[in-house]
């Protein structure tokens, strides 16, 4: 049978460019999960305080559910820190106004920015690029605002405060959310098992959709893949990390301040995961743990540490646009091809 | 040669397209089916991709009807054209760029597949990655499984294009110029395999390389200024008059219209 392998060996030399290896990923996407929170593990040890280690958890897992649709999905959202907020403050009204179990809290935050990321969803996936940005942004806005009038409920300005969570019962245990250790180790359960979750998800066949959408959305229309309801789901599933993440911030800081809805902790996002690498299932952990340390140490010699924090983030899009882990991956996989 | 399905595969009936106060297409008619390759030719501007779009959903018309395998299209989304039989491929090349040649096979074969599934793994997919690798080999592309589709030669990636417009095994075959770009020996690469694809489904194409549609086509339907022309075997075609003035008041040949 006549094929058109003859097509390649015909081909001019030149006209086949360097082979690539395949991407090291592929290899550990059964293992990256588990790698991840074992990585996770030694934080503590590295970091000079519990806190920063809990906030690069929670930040984390706010850029991986942010990524999510971003990074695998190819929609560039502005609008996440409603998910974030929403998460944060449900969870933190139902303990200190409904004297809700902590974990049952969670839940129901969790549930709340999904359910807000189906209506958000709803609205802007059928807008594309900037306007997609745009719109997002707007119905984030909005929840800002709705959150700084409902002040009975939300503390207005200052924020939701009393719901101070010191013990967490599981049972027969009940465990000291104050004792620093205790406290990462319980964040870090959730983390994992979303990291756990998503990684799932990521190597499903729906997690081959949605790459396929963010790589040639025209072509992923024409194989017969629902393009707007994949779409859609993947808005929700980035909604439900991003609200856990809030839930577990409410957990850890016992407040939920209101900038925790407003559009720079959206940004927050978008610069952790091109930090760290959009698209890489690791890659939002080290962009949240560059950006936090950079912010601690930018903010003990300058109150304008955004700024410096600014600068950076404009070297990284220019000079490393794969970000720090995704360009870390591609060393690696490039090594790999060429022993 | 196998048996060529006799019933009407694809029926159009004065299909037409407006965009705004400009009509790209107008009262169109014909039934596809008994010819296994049609062509179709036209100037530029003629409303050959308008059609191309009408036909694979990716355009509404705004006038006339469409039926496939009897049933009325008319009103279907896009996705479900893939799920009821029909798949194109587009003349600038429309791959996966960053996926694997086998990834952009699996994952054209997973639309028709399944539906959402988050749970199962993606690879393990009741027998996709074995397909795509019988595809990946027919279409000459074994050799080059585990490269991103971006990195392949501009051959193999239009050879890539067609695979994936066959990975949902259609039973309409929409090819929008599947020779662009190529050389000679590239061409005739493909006009075997378009024989070959040929054999089992009905194919419809738009080309611009009028000795390849001669020597392929069973049928050149001709389009000119969004109107039908002229439709018929490509004896019938070469000899038509209208045809003739189109062509050479055009160019001065059959050419490169």
């Amino acid at each position: 049978m006549q094929t058109l392998d003859q097509t390649v060996v015909d081909a001019p030399p030149g006209a086949v460019k360097p082979q690539r290896a395949p991407r090291v990923t592929a290899g550990f996407s059964r293992w990256r999960a588990p790698l991840s929170i074992l990585a996770l593990l030694t934080l503590p040890f590295l970091l000079p305080s519990q806190a920063l280690a809990v906030n690069v958890l929670i930040y984390g897992l706010y850029a991986v559910g942010y990524n999510l649709l971003y990074g695998y999905t190819g929609l560039l959202s502005f609008g996440h820190a409603a998910f974030f907020g929403t998460g944060a403050y449900v969870t933190g009204i139902a303990i200190g106004a409904y004297g809700l179990h902590p974990l049952l809290a969670m839940g129901l935050g969790t549930v709340a920015a999904s359910a807000l990321a189906l209506t958000v969803g709803a609205v802007s996936i059928r807008s594309r690029g900037i306007y997609f940005a745009m719109v997002t942004l707007a119905l984030a806005q909005l929840v800002y605002y709705a959150a700084l009038q409902a002040s009975s409920w939300t503390g207005g300005e200052n924020g939701l405060r009393g719901f101070t969570v010191s013990r967490i019962g599981l049972g027969p245990v009940s465990l000291d959310i104050l004792d620093p250790q205790v406290k990462y180790l319980f964040v870090l359960a959730f983390v994992g098992a979303a990291l756990a979750l998503i990684s799932r998800i990521l190597a499903s066949p729906f997690g081959a959709a949605i790459e396929a959408i963010r790589e040639n959305e025209t072509r992923a229309r024409a194989c017969g893949f629902d393009v707007e309801r994949s779409k859609l789901l993947a808005f929700v599933l980035s909604g439900l990390f991003c609200g856990l993440s809030g839930a577990l911030s409410a957990i850890h800081l016992s407040i939920v301040p209101l900038d925790s809805l407003a559009y720079h902790t959206s940004g927050m996002a978008v610069v952790m995961t091109l930090v760290g690498g959009a698209g890489t299932f690791f890659g939002p952990f080290v962009g949240a743990l560059v950006v936090l340390v950079l912010e601690d140490v930018f903010s003990l010699w300058t109150p304008h540490w955004q700024l410096a924090l600014g600068t950076v983030f404009i070297l990284f899009v220019l000079f490393l646009p794969r970000g720090l882990w995704g360009s870390a991956l591609e060393r690696l996989s490039f090594r790999r091809g060429q022993s | 040669m196998n048996p060529v399905p006799q019933a009407p595969i694809l029926e159009v009936e004065a299909l037409g397209r407006r965009f705004g106060a400009f009509t790209a297409l107008e009262d169109v008619s014909a039934v596809f089916g008994k010819e296994r390759i049609t062509a179709i030719i036209g100037p530029n501007g003629a409303g050959k991709s308008t059609l191309f779009n009408l036909l694979s959903g990716a355009l509404a018309p705004t006038a006339g009807r469409l039926r496939f395998g009897g049933r009325d299209m008319t009103r279907v989304p896009q996705a479900r054209f893939a799920h009821l039989g029909i798949a194109r491929s587009y003349q600038i090349t429309n791959v996966f760029p960053r996926l694997t040649a086998h990834e952009n096979l699996r994952t054209a074969m997973q639309a028709r597949a399944s539906r959402y599934d988050f749970w199962s793994r993606r690879d393990a997919l009741s027998g996709l990655a074995e397909r795509a690798d019988a595809l990946l080999a027919d279409i000459g592309l074994a050799g080059r499984r585990d490269r991103p589709a971006a990195s392949l030669a501009h051959g193999e990636q239009r050879a890539l294009e067609i695979g994936i417009a066959l990975a949902s095994d259609p039973k309409l075959l929409l090819l929008d110029e599947p020779t662009a770009g190529m050389g000679p020996e590239e061409t005739k690469e493909m006009v075997a395999l378009l024989r070959r694809l040929g054999e089992t489904r009905t194919i419809l194409l738009v080309e611009h390389k009028m000795k390849m549609i001669l020597g392929l086509s069973e049928r050149i339907l001709v389009l000119h200024h969004g109107r039908l022309i002229a439709d018929g075997s490509p004896a019938e075609i070469q000899a038509d008059r209208e045809v003739r003035r189109v062509y050479l008041g055009q160019s001065g040949g059959y050419g490169h219209a």
